[in-house]
């Protein structure tokens, strides 16, 4: 999951359209690009793609990080094939947000000049090689409980990208977790820094899922349009408990003193994240967001004159291949 | 030389080429010009890192001294790399990598190809497996250079920029010496000069398309295949790559 705090648009639509497209959604029916839609569904979808899109690609910084440091062969093949697989789900997702009327040029331009957002969760660093293991147990791990239900989304092509993401996914986090067990059960130097990940990561991942939003119209309106299907709280309770009870075998310790089961609600009691921490990351003052954006910047900058290379390129061969026709 | 001696010379070089560029191209991920370079790098430099695992895993079994792949790339110091320089040298800008990553290609998918006909099952099975993902990497390499040599005004000049600063790398790749000779005398390896021909018909024809000027001086850069003078960069290299097992020595990750 990636998507936080989408605002859902206002629709000022045709009231007997927009009952006929609430009735497809509710009968479970798939929406197509072609189909008639109302702005403001179209207009969410594109902010909440694009922000997952973004999270993708800015998602290879913090483990490209540590790509050029993998402590074996198999780590280093691991990583790369995981951030390939990223690189490929941002792919997909903004194919998907382009049948929507939204060109990949004009999203990445929004990326770049701050218009649009990526998960907060990617302006942390990452500072030793078992924060590698924790992003996959953990973000990706919490990414998951978002994505699964998304693969039943109204929309289409973003259901359908959800389908191919969510399978390699469940391969990242199972690595994740592989490589932070063999940390938690090696040197002791190598369980300071598994637990120091986990001290580091845990809250900022309860933050992927976004603040509390049982008052928070946005969120009905998305949920009734079914691109969300859960709340907030609801899927954060669930990555809790899931969590957790791997954490103990890992003989990790969650950084929470408050953290115990509740036999009366069934799942277990946490305590929140610093809210304010999350606003201020929000707003671009997290560790990384400067750097995160510069080095997103720097790479579409220097990478002008190949993307115009190729392009005059293609346009040469098509033009002497009129020629000799 | 022992037979057994060139043969490990002749694995480390194998496998410490696509190492070495293996971990120059991994540099890019993230920072690339698009999204479809930044997957298609991160793929070559898999492929590479994963044909490292067999060349090196078979170096280290015929060394016999119980020793790993992953000892032999984290626990080496430079003297005993055994890489072109060419596959060391800083990656530049996109047009140098790509350069780069084409000069080798090119080198790399004739020597699989001879390499599949070695008297080692081994060695030849290695090849094989190789020589299907080296010619995707060539293909593409060779596309790239094409477009951007034949491109805008800006990109053919960083393009004979590109190609003028790692020509002089290219020679070494030829280079033969004795671990060659004893390679060939078994049937296992070509002999590296062998291969010069096929290469420049190779080069020569994706280069003209590209638009581009092979420099007229053979004068080659040498050392790296040895092992007798590295350039400055892969010691800097190592430090990052063999850095966590150097400091916490031991460890299983």
């Amino acid at each position: 999951m990636y998507a936080q705090m989408i605002k859902s648009e206002a629709t000022q639509d045709d009231p007997e359209k927009l009952a006929a497209f609430q009735a497809r959604i509710d009968a479970g029916e798939k929406i197509e690009p072609k189909d008639w839609m109302p702005e403001g569904y179209r207009k969410t979808l594109i902010r909440q793609i694009g922000q997952h899109a973004h999270s993708e690609i800015v998602g290879q910084l913090p483990e490209g990080n540590w790509i050029t440091r993998a402590p074996t062969l198999e780590r280093k093949a691991i990583l790369l094939a995981k951030v390939q697989d990223e690189a490929g789900h941002g792919l997909y997702l903004y194919c998907a947000a382009e049948t929507l009327g939204v060109s990949r040029d004009e999203i990445t331009e929004m990326l770049l000049d701050g218009r649009m957002k990526y998960s907060s969760i990617f302006n942390y660093p990452t500072l030793n090689w078992a924060d590698i293991g924790a992003v996959g147990w953990l973000v990706d791990g919490a990414a998951i409980m978002n994505q699964v239900p998304l693969q039943r989304t109204s929309f289409g092509p973003y259901s359908r990208a959800m389908i191919r993401i969510c399978k390699e996914e469940s391969f990242h986090q199972r690595q994740g977790y592989d490589a932070i067990r063999q940390m938690a059960e090696g040197t002791p130097e190598q369980k300071k820094m598994a637990q120091d990940a986990l001290n580091r990561l845990w809250y900022p991942s309860l933050m992927m899922f976004g603040p509390s939003d049982k008052d928070s119209v946005h969120s009905a309106q998305s949920m009734a349009w079914k691109i969300k299907m859960n709340t907030n709280d609801e899927l954060r309770q669930k990555f809790v408990d899931q969590t957790v009870p791997q954490a103990e075998y890992l003989g990790l310790t969650i950084p929470d003193p408050d953290l115990k089961w509740n036999d009366e609600r069934g799942h277990y009691d946490y305590t929140d994240p610093d809210w304010s921490e999350f606003f201020d990351v929000i707003k671009g003052n997290g560790p990384c967001n400067v750097d995160r954006l510069a080095a997103r910047n720097k790479a579409w900058d220097d990478g002008a004159w190949v993307r115009d290379g190729l392009l005059a390129h293609a346009k040469k061969k098509a033009a002497r291949q009129h020629a000799a026709e | 030389m022992t037979r057994d001696d060139a043969f490990f010379q002749f694995l480390l070089r194998m496998g410490d080429n696509t190492l070495i560029l293996g971990h120059r191209v991994s540099e890019w991920c993230g920072h690339a010009p698009v999204l479809e370079e930044d997957i298609a790098l991160a793929n070559t430099a898999l492929d590479l890192i994963g044909q490292t695992q067999m060349w090196l895993g078979l170096a280290a079994e015929v060394q016999g001294d119980g020793k790993s792949a992953d000892d032999l790339a984290f626990l080496r110091d430079a003297w005993d790399f055994r890489n072109v320089l060419l596959c060391e040298v800083p990656n530049g800008d996109f047009g140098r990598t790509l350069m780069r990553q084409f000069l080798f290609d090119a080198w790399h998918s004739i020597q699989l190809g001879r390499l599949m006909k070695s008297s080692d099952e081994r060695v030849a099975a290695i090849a094989e497996k190789a020589s299907k993902e080296v010619a995707y990497h060539l293909e593409r390499s060779a596309d790239t250079v094409v477009g951007l040599g034949d491109g805008t005004e800006e990109s053919h000049r960083r393009m004979q920029e590109a190609l003028d600063y790692l020509w002089p790398y290219v020679g070494e790749m030829f280079q033969s010496d004795d671990v060659d000779a004893e390679m060939v005398k078994a049937g296992i390896a070509p002999d590296p000069a062998s291969l010069r021909e096929e290469y420049d018909v190779l080069v020569s024809r994706i280069l003209g398309d590209a638009t581009l000027t092979i420099p007229e001086s053979r004068f080659a850069h040498k050392g790296g295949r040895t092992g007798a003078m590295h350039t400055e960069h892969l010691g800097h290299l190592l430090t990052q790559m063999q850095w966590l097992q150097r400091a916490y020595p031991g460890a299983k990750w």
